[in-house]
């Protein structure tokens, strides 16, 4: 014989259709952590164009890797991975309570998240400027660009190694923007998601019984920094690879 | 069933047979077994509700296994005879095919060029190298029960051999536009005294190795790969489809038609070891055909003897040959020309 | 014994999600699954009869062998717009999104799916997707068949490629959202003794279906703004010219498209084992080998897309692999059949409508399942690919297996979704109908692809008329076969029967909850203590959480479980 279930006194955010806060919980990690697997494949796909276009073409994709800043690929690695670490900080104050922790972390991650789009526009910039931009895709600025001459030094004009073509490194330079400015486009997004959360956090929404969009947005970040873990060193680091080959 | 015309129809028809005995069995037993089984046991009350009977690991395991079994009779057998089918036999004709929006342009070794019309002789096994102008487009003809796609930038093969004189429709089998189902001709199969004839009476025209020897003077590979194609400051051409190649980066494929291609449109892409990027590119500068035509010329080149190296003939690794024949001259290599 | 007055009689009018709140507002912004599916079953049904339209004037075309009906460029245009609506934006969500939305949290004892803003957010990503699909339809439409294949569709076509593909991908996001709110909802939101293994099969079916579209449907979604991309700036990811490769293409395509036809049949199948366990009152033979096989036909549906490759220049190694793999996936199906025929066995079985539409999808699948065989074995599939034989096979189980389980389950859930019956005897007559006219459309066509009538062609050879003739016949009864439910269905709503809640007396929660539902689903938590297909007499399979005279719960017995206590 069994009783109707009694509803627990209503959490304000609890919704309607779910019976208690651990299911809601439950069901929004469990949403998000499908939601990345989506990812991985959409992701999947321009890597295995990458793969294959790499063992095709390998000096053009070392050549072009090259030119790619090192610097400044190393220092976007770097602010990351911090800001996974205050997006992680985050998550924990949001569980253990602590608002204003809280929200000095959402921001410092916005800040770091903001600086790795800044210096992504940089290099973006600077690919203009030298022409790399592939196709027609840019209107009146194809891609063009110089070659340097053997001993010349100029860091704008692209060295060719081995046997690697102009025609080549274009499409090296397709699969960089395709991967990295989809990248961007996440990290657009996370931000943007991170303000919102930000916001809420303020008005003290978040607390030891509810904080699950704190930690499913750290899923989402942690995600989109990972994808890049793996982009640095398949876009910039080929050239020091196989130069000392 | 159409009509039955190369020796490969007979075994897909039989195969079709298999599976066709196969598919009615079944469908018959289902379709039977389901009516009866609807009738006898149609409700006869409103609310009755008969025994449940939650199901059996005997028969789930029968009817697993069974149909597996079937199942990998019908791939092993499809697997075969395509198998066999597949390689081109290395005594068969070789017919140059070029599809075009909307048309098939043939062109026989011994030069005849056809519009979308294949003369050949019963018997013989032929042999069709494929490549298109622009889009994909597919060789079809459903009297020999084949077909295969047709590539742009790259040559594709499958050959038959006719057993029964007559005229068969050719298809274009793969969507290429506007006039897809225009794409259509007839491949007509004779008898050998007849092809002769229709051989000799067809305006002579330049054989396409002739033609290609022409090119290959005009374009001024003689420079580097040499008047007979022995090689020099190139590799040499003599035997070049089919042999195996080193190349600069270690690895090493077998020739043919679409690296010989690739070399011409894009040299440095895969360079033969020992030999430095001096080769220009000719891409936008040789139309298929006239690609077509100067690999006849290659097939037709003759082993002279000893004096044309290749990398074939070394005993040495190959990377210890072949840079006995980078630009420090060494006793062992020719006289750069 | 006779049912008590409640709930059970179909009298009173009582508050339900349809009439709980009026205006258009509360259906544009519902939050409800069942609303959500009505507005699904509205648009998908529009496009259904857009392509339905194209189909009608390919038939029109091919009844002569010239081209005189429409011009060549029409005509191709015709059979692409065919193509693609119908794949993209009726037969992938048709199912999942109308019948799977509506039943999912019912059949669980849910009250709504996990993310229900979420779910209608994705009917407006796939109205956005197909309104720019009509776009680019009406601005002059798209040549390329639904397939896409490069260089032509990159380089030669001048038709709105970009704008179709937009559509597609943007529907693609739908499909995506609707896979992973089944996947969370079945994983968290089951009602308590709802086990994994009482789960009525039409569950697992989606569960599987929604695994295919979460994997699948980005990999289709990166091809197409590859394709995009390549048209717009010419780079040569698929240009040989530039050393790419348009087979590349092809690959990735089929990645997507050969599971998606996965996606289109499972949740066909999940009605199937409704329908024939329920109108036969009998446990599905093997239900757990049935729930396995769903999951089976997902994974393996991923491991076999080279067999639409065979003669496109793949490696024959490749192509020995791709036939071996696709060989294996067809034994889940047939053992599907098997255990769905062995369930007739002592069942008691009434000729109801959705029976009638079951019993049609088991044959027809069974013919369209094996001729998928002869296009599986590699020495066949060089003469049969690109035919009309492949073009028969794939309507056999695409429209004599998804549409026919579509129409059995709309008819079976009917009563359920709007509260009334709809006319029996028009049903079976229907269903007749279409069951004739889609044989004798289809049958000829296998005769004619072996014949050697390739696809896509506008014009063919005199000889292949008459298959032709025979096939568009078979067009215009199947035609009227499926205008008819259209009308009937509609006047059901305001002139049917009305509906108790279990007019067929069956076990299934979604039964157990009055017709049409309240917004909330059910009147009380269900708890449930009884396997799937565990059938008893009707007054043990009442109304959970109803009782005698007066409806209120306070008076009530705790009937909890719809036994009586």
């Amino acid at each position: 014989m069994a009783a109707a279930v009694e509803h627990e006194v209503s959490h304000p955010a609890l919704q309607h259709h779910f019976e208690n806060l651990e299911q809601q919980r439950e069901a929004g990690t469990l949403g998000m952590w499908v939601f990345l697997v989506t990812e991985i494949m959409f992701f999947g796909g321009m890597f295995f164009a990458y793969t294959l276009y790499r063992s095709k073409f390998p000096d053009a994709f070392a050549s072009a890797s090259n030119h790619l800043s090192l610097p400044l690929g190393a220092v976007n690695t770097v602010v990351l991975i911090l800001s996974s670490l205050t997006m992680a900080l985050a998550v924990y104050c949001a569980q253990v309570g602590k608002r204003r922790n809280l929200i000095l972390f959402l921001v410092m991650t916005i800040v770091l998240g903001s600086a790795f789009l800044g210096i992504k526009a940089v290099e973006y910039r600077d690919k203009y400027v030298d022409s790399l931009i592939p196709g027609r895709l840019v209107p009146g600025r194809p891609f063009n660009p110089v070659v340097a001459a053997h001993g010349d030094t100029d860091p704008h004009k692209l060295h060719l190694m081995g046997s690697a073509t102009v025609k080549h490194v274009e499409m090296f330079y397709w699969i960089y923007f395709a991967m990295t400015g989809m990248h961007a486009i996440h990290m657009i997004i996370g931000v943007g998601l991170l303000l919102v959360l930000l916001y809420f956090s303020w008005r003290g929404r978040y607390g030891p019984e509810y904080h699950n969009p704190v930690e499913i947005l750290g899923l989402y970040w942690h995600f989109v920094d990972i994808i890049w873990i793996f982009l640095f060193p398949l876009l910039y680091l080929l050239g020091r690879h196989m130069l000392h080959t | 069933m159409p009509e039955s015309a190369s020796t490969y129809s007979p075994q897909v028809d039989a195969l079709y047979f298999y599976l066709s005995g196969v598919t009615v069995f079944f469908t018959l037993l289902i379709s039977i077994v389901l009516i009866f089984f609807v009738v006898k046991y149609r409700r006869r009350s409103l609310y009755e509700i008969p025994r449940p009977i939650a199901g059996s690991h005997k028969l789930e395991t029968l009817w697993s296994v069974v149909p597996f079994l079937i199942a990998m009779s019908m791939f092993a057998w499809g697997a075969q005879i395509y198998f066999h089918q597949y390689r081109s036999p290395k005594n068969a004709d070789e017919i140059y095919v070029v599809a075009k929006q909307w048309m098939w342009k043939i062109q026989h070794s011994t030069g005849q060029r056809e519009i979308n019309e294949l003369h050949v002789p019963v018997g013989r096994k032929i042999k069709l190298i494929m490549t298109s102008e622009d889009t994909i487009h597919d060789f079809f003809v459903p009297a020999f029960r084949m077909k295969a796609d047709v590539l742009p930038g790259r040559y594709t093969t499958q050959w038959f051999e006719a057993t029964k004189p007559g005229t068969y429709h050719l298809f274009c089998a793969e969507y290429c536009g506007m006039n897809h189902s225009g794409m259509i001709g007839s491949v007509i199969v004779m008898q050998p005294t007849d092809f002769d004839n229709w051989l000799s009476g067809n305006a002579s025209q330049q054989a396409p190795s002739v033609a290609g020897q022409q090119l290959y003077e005009s374009l001024g590979c003689v420079s580097c790969h040499g008047a007979r194609g022995e090689g020099g400051r190139g590799p040499s051409l003599v035997g070049i489809f089919g042999r195996k190649v080193f190349l600069t980066n270690g690895q090493t494929l077998t020739a043919d038609e679409s690296y010989i291609r690739e070399s011409i449109e894009n040299p440095q892409a895969r360079l033969v070891s020992g030999f430095g990027p001096i080769m220009p590119t000719f891409q936008g500068q040789v139309s298929p055909e006239q690609l077509i035509q100067l690999m006849a010329f290659m097939k037709s080149l003759q082993v002279t003897g000893p004096q044309s190296p290749s990398p074939a003939t070394t005993v040495a690794p190959p990377a210890a040959a072949e840079t006995s024949r980078a630009p420090t001259p060494s006793a062992a290599a020719p006289t750069p020309r | 014994m006779q049912a008590p007055e409640t709930f059970e009689t179909p009298a009173a009018e009582r508050v339900n999600y349809l009439n709980a709140q009026y205006g258009l507002k509360s259906w544009l912004l519902t939050k409800d699954h069942k609303r959500i599916g009505l507005l699904y079953l509205g648009s998908i049904s529009f496009f259904f009869l857009i392509g339905g339209l194209y189909a009608m004037f390919i038939r029109l075309e091919l009844l002569t062998p010239q081209g005189d009906f429409l011009s060549s460029a029409t005509y191709n245009k015709v059979f692409t717009q065919h193509g693609i609506i119908m794949v993209f934006f009726f037969l992938i969500p048709s199912i999942p999104a109308t019948l799977g939305n509506f039943l999912v949290p019912l059949m669980i004892g849910a009250k709504d799916l996990a993310f229900p803003r979420i779910n209608l957010l994705s009917w407006y990503i796939y109205l956005l997707g197909g309104i720019i699909t009509i776009y680019a339809l009406l601005a002059g439409g798209i040549d390329t068949g639904w397939t896409f294949y490069v260089p032509y569709s990159t380089t030669f076509s001048n038709s709105y490629v970009i704008a179709t593909g937009a559509g597609i991908f943007i529907s693609g996001f739908s499909s995506i959202l609707t896979g992973l709110n089944f996947i969370v909802t079945i994983h968290t939101m089951r009602a308590p003794g709802m086990t994994w293994f009482r789960m009525p099969l039409f569950i697992w079916a989606h569960y599987a279906t929604s695994l295919i579209m979460i994997l699948g449907t980005p990999v289709i979604a990166i091809t197409i703004l590859l394709l995009a991309f390549e048209r717009l700036a010419h780079v040569g990811i698929f240009d040989p010219a530039n050393g790419g490769d348009p087979v590349l293409f092809q690959h990735l395509f089929w990645f997507y498209s050969h599971p998606a036809v996965y996606i289109m049949v499972l949740p066909g199948m999940g009605i199937i084992s409704e329908l024939i366990a329920n109108f036969s009152r009998k446990n599905i033979f093997g239900y757990s080998f049935v729930a396995f096989s769903s999951l089976a036909i997902a994974v393996f549906g991923f491991l076999v897309w080279g067999h639409h490759m065979f003669v496109s220049g793949q490696s024959v190694y490749a192509g020995m692999v791709f036939s071996f793999l696709s060989f294996a996936v067809a034994i889940p199906s047939a053992v599907k059949v098997f255990n769905w025929t062995a369930t007739l066995y002592r069942g008691s079985i009434s000729y109801d409508t959705p029976m009638l539409y079951a019993l049609g999808f088991i044959g027809l699948f069974t013919i369209g399942g094996m001729t998928g065989l002869f296009l599986a074995t590699l020495g066949v599939n060089v003469h049969t690919t690109d035919t009309y034989f492949v073009v028969a096979h794939f309507h056999y189980v695409m429209v004599g297996g998804t549409l026919l389980a579509y129409m059995g389950g709309l008819h079976y859930w009917w009563p359920k979704i709007t509260g009334r019956m709809y006319p029996e005897g028009w049903g079976r007559f229907s269903a007749l109908v279409v069951f004739v006219g889609f044989n004798l459309t289809f049958l000829p066509q296998f005769i004619a692809g072996y014949l050697g009538m390739p696809r896509r062609y506008h014009a063919y050879p005199p000889e292949f008329q008459v298959f032709n003739v025979l096939s568009s016949a078979g067009a215009s009864i199947l035609g009227v076969g499926l205008l008819i439910p259209l009308i009937y269905l509609i006047w059901s709503m305001r002139y049917g029967r009305r509906a108790e809640a279990n007019p067929w007396h069956l076990p299934g929660l979604e039964w157990r909850t009055p017709s049409p539902p309240p917004t909330e689903n059910f009147l009380v938590t269900p708890l449930v203590t009884w396997e799937a297909y565990e059938f008893a007499p009707p007054e043990e399979l009442r109304v959970i959480g109803v009782f005698k005279e007066d409806e209120s719960l306070e008076n009530a017995d705790a009937v909890i479980d719809g036994r009586p206590t």
